[in-house]
């Protein structure tokens, strides 16, 4: 294979020497850094110096991969041929357990995540092994204007008669047509798992909304936990919600009495609903929130004091859903 | 030899640029001598910006002064997809506010991907006195508000485009905002609004503009008030119809075909949501003229879409759900000789099995039946290697080719091996190529094949397929033209990354997301690459509290000459040569 070498630069800067200065090398040696691995570095790691976490296994790290660089140190900037790039085998290890592992933001838990080392395969076998391809997080390629549409249809219209219903009920309930991430209406069509339920997400004090994808969730606490997750990293004023003298590690603790929801952070988790109205989250059971909830709103306690508090006491004709 | 002053007059040399229009033109004109790079800047009026953080609002205006058209594109295209997690970016308001005083004269905007507020919309529309053109594709950020603002204030607006636009639907009024004395519209396209607009101020509207020529509706506009709309605009070139369903009505319905007979200019047909099919005739009067259908979000069955169909004898782009059917697909192939785009979307993406006979089939007809068929989306369940060579025999001519094989990791249905030598063929055949998505079971072979033959490709998408770097490393170094990279759940790592650094800087952006690149590798590349930013995005945390040698959740890569952009949210690091900079 000749010219593998760089994209349009041509040659190699030959030669030995510090690749530091060349601004225009074509190559970036990763022999420059030894720290660096190849794709064997999983074995320079395992599970429990991750849980560990921080810097502990930076150093074992470092000395393994150093020793599995040896033949090659101190070379820089060759030609890379086909042989450096090993034939890793079509293997079909299905040994990676974790299935969300390529649902990235719907992951609920950090440490599974980190615990999936550098495999070659990891996320394509987790894909294989999950259950098809509902699993995961954008795919089918299908943009959320599209899979929007797609479910807020009939699939098959029975009759005309039917149409008609669908559009009359859709006039006077606007949320189901809304443009919006709420993709899954009618969750158990096919009795099948549908495609993400992403819904915003916003913090009072935090300009920056996010998104989470509520199907990835089957009950109160994951949820709220991500969301304790997602917004810790952005802000201090999460901070207040972890004190009280507790050390969190926030890579460590899956599971968490959440503070969100016993409210005991100062801040209060609410959801608007498909009639426009503000509800206390954990309120319903969670198949009835998933239905109804259009987007979610941490508000500070202080604020929540007029919240509708229970289902049956605000709405009860207008829902159409049996309580 | 005296130097004889052989130059043109500059008012000359402008009114020669005036006609050069294409921005690859105009660059290479720009650097023909300094007073050619001079006229030229000051006489050209369209920007496109490919990546919004590849230079900054004030480089662009300092080169060209005198712009009257800007085009910017922010979020990668996996955006699209819920990849890329909300708050990443791509923030238009800094140009908003450089342009509202550095082009007084400023017509046309147009985004793609992109966060607009109210307040830039507000903005947009006081500071601009002759502004015409808003297209905001896959926007989101803006409410029906800022709308209003634009509709009340841009006397002089011709284009109103919210092409796939997430909206926050306030109020349906803000259409009524448009003066009375306000004449104008030549496009409108409000598809992507999920609330009812006042149906009174759109029939007023429609009534009063003579030149428009587009009007894309959205759901909540129902059937019985269409044919009032279309009797008020016979002159329609483009239509997107709302919700296409009413009790089946013969006065309704005679109403509806005649106002469609009306309509003499009528190319392009789109919408049809929840269609009834009693009610698709309404349209045959039209169909001979037909060069663009869309027809994907039309839940019918394939005898009515044969029927249809088979009379669009003109038709060039059709798109369709997968209900057309292989037989659909056959009749397509007999009757459209002219077609030369087709997208066909899966009906059902998550269920399990196939629930229509649409199959590879489907395409080798269109393929065979259609000789300009240049650009193919297609989602389908099965496919085999003897069908896309096929395909690629029949159409050398194929430009853009993305094939969507659902399940991940399909083989080839009929010799369960990869699909390397089908896509192989493709490559090899279609030498004009310029944009394809891969699928299926794939190893490295395939990427051999696509750096060895594919090198006019610009664009390239691949997911779930390779077996290591070798296959990364074939792309980067093998298509000379490659501009945007995007990769998701691939074993590629750090080798074939580090090794064709030099590549990324001739490309616009390369995305890997569940790949296997390591921190260490990120910081590597940022550090020896200050062309480039080298964005880490993590959900689960600071990258630099794990080994270096972990994998990174999702990088994207892109070119810049602005430097580390500081508009990030918390789980985006740039990796830069300036360690401070590193983790914000």
């Amino acid at each position: 294979m000749q010219g593998v070498v760089g994209g349009g630069a041509g040659a190699v800067s030959g030669g030995g020497g510090s690749s530091t200065s060349d601004a225009s090398m074509s190559t970036v040696s990763k022999e420059d850094n030894p720290v660096l691995s190849s794709e064997d570095s999983s074995s320079c790691l395992d599970e429990s110096e991750l849980e560990l976490g921080l810097g502990l296994s930076l150093g074992v790290g470092v000395g393994a991969c150093k020793a599995q660089q040896g033949p090659r140190g101190g070379q820089y900037a060759r030609i890379l041929t086909a042989k450096d790039f090993p034939y890793v085998g079509s293997s079909t290890s299905a040994s990676v357990s974790s299935s969300s592992s390529s649902s990235s933001s719907s992951s609920s838990s950090s440490l599974s995540r980190a615990n999936v080392t550098a495999g070659t395969k990891r996320s394509a076998d987790s894909v294989a092994a999950a259950n098809g391809a509902s699993q995961v997080v954008g795919w089918p390629p299908i943009r959320a204007y599209r899979m929007n549409s797609l479910v807020n249809q009939a699939k098959l219209p029975a009759t005309e008669v039917f149409n008609s219903l669908i559009v009359k009920s859709r006039n006077s309930n606007p949320a189901v047509g809304k443009g919006t991430s709420n993709a899954c209406v009618n969750a158990n069509e096919k009795g099948q798992l549908r495609s993400s339920l992403f819904v915003k997400v916003n913090m009072d004090g935090i300009p920056i909304g996010r998104k989470v994808d509520l199907s990835s969730h089957r009950c109160y606490e994951t949820l709220a936990q991500k969301l304790e997750d997602m917004f810790a990293t952005s802000s201090t004023i999460m901070n207040s919600i972890r004190s009280g003298g507790e050390e969190h590690d926030m890579m460590v603790d899956a599971i968490t009495p959440s503070k969100l929801l016993d409210g005991s952070s100062g801040f209060v988790l609410t959801y608007e609903d498909k009639e426009g109205d503000w509800m206390l989250v954990g309120d319903v059971p969670w198949g009835m929130f998933i239905n109804s909830v259009r987007r979610l709103r941490i508000m500070r306690a202080s604020e929540a004091n007029g919240l509708a508090p229970r289902l049956e006491e605000s709405n009860g004709g207008q829902r159409n859903k049996p309580i | 030899m005296p130097r004889m002053g052989y130059s043109f007059p500059e008012e000359v040399l402008e009114h020669v640029f005036s006609f050069i229009q294409s921005d690859e033109d105009r660059n290479a004109i720009s650097e023909v001598c300094r007073s050619w790079h001079d006229i030229e800047r000051w006489s050209r009026r369209r920007v496109f910006v490919g990546n919004c953080y590849a230079i900054s609002p004030t480089m662009v205006i300092r080169r060209f002064p005198e712009v009257r058209s800007v085009k910017l594109k922010g979020k990668p295209h996996f955006a699209d997809f819920n990849l890329v997690p909300e708050g990443w970016g791509g923030y238009v308001a800094p140009w908003i506010s450089a342009m509202a005083s550095a082009y007084p004269w400023l017509e046309e905007i147009r985004l793609k991907r992109m966060v607009i507020t109210d307040e830039s919309l507000e903005l947009i529309s006081k500071s601009f006195k002759n502004f015409k053109v808003l297209v905001l594709s896959s926007c989101e950020g803006f409410s029906t508000d800022g709308l209003a603002a634009i509709a009340a204030n841009c006397r002089n607006l011709r284009e109103l485009d919210l092409g796939e636009s997430e909206v926050e639907d306030l109020s349906g009024h803000w259409l009524s905002r448009f003066p009375d004395n306000y004449t104008s519209m030549v496009s409108l396209n409000i598809a992507c609004l999920g609330w009812e607009v006042s149906f009174s101020a759109l029939e007023r509207l429609v009534g009063r503009c003579p030149n428009l020529r587009t009007l894309r509706l959205n759901r909540a506009v129902p059937l019985d008030k269409l044919a009032n709309l279309l009797c008020r605009a016979p002159q329609l070139v483009e239509l997107g119809t709302g919700a296409y369903s009413s009790e089946l009505r013969p006065d309704v319905f005679s109403n509806l075909s005649g106002a469609f007979s009306g309509c003499k200019e009528l190319k392009s047909l789109s919408g049809f949501w929840d269609v009834v099919p009693g009610y698709l005739p309404a349209v045959y009067p039209i169909c001979s003229k037909l060069k663009s259908l869309n027809l994907s979000y039309a839940t019918i069955q394939s005898p009515e879409l044969i029927k249809l169909v088979s009379q669009c004898q003109n038709l060039q782009r059709l798109w369709v759900l997968d209900y057309i059917e292989d037989a659909g697909l056959d009749a397509l192939a007999a009757s459209c000789k002219d077609l030369r785009e087709l997208r066909v979307f899966p009906s059902d993406p998550f269920g399990q099995e196939p629930n229509v006979p649409l199959t590879e089939q489907g395409l080798v007809s269109v393929s065979e039946g259609c000789p300009k068929l240049q650009s193919v989306l297609y989602f389908c369940r099965q496919m085999s290697n003897a069908a896309l060579m096929t395909i690629a025999r029949n159409r050398p001519n194929m430009t853009r080719f993305r094939l969507c094989i659902i399940e991940p990791h399909t083989p080839d249905y009929l010799t369960l091996q990869p699909l390397d030598v089908g896509f192989g063929a493709i490559v090899e055949h279609c030498k004009d190529l310029r944009r394809l998505s891969l699928s299926g079971l794939l190893t490295d072979r395939v990427f051999e094949y696509i750096g060895t033959h594919a090198k006019k490709l610009e664009m390239l998408s691949v997911a779930f397929a390779g077996e290591s770097d070798l296959g990364l490393h074939h792309i980067l170094s093998g298509c000379d033209n490659l501009r945007k990279l995007e990769i998701r759940d691939c074993p590629f790592g750090d080798k074939a990354l580090l090794a064709n650094a030099a590549k990324l800087e001739t490309m616009r952006s390369l995305w890997m997301s569940s790949c296997s690149v390591s921190f260490g590798a990120c910081k590597l590349l940022g550090q020896k690459m200050p062309g480039l930013n080298v964005e880490v995005i993590d959900e689960r945390g600071p990258p630099d509290l794990r080994p270096e040698s972990c994998p990174i959740d999702k990088l994207y890569v892109y070119r810049t000459v602005s430097g580390p952009r500081f508009d990030m949210p918390g789980f985006v690091w740039t990796m830069a040569e300036n360690p401070a900079l590193r983790l914000s």
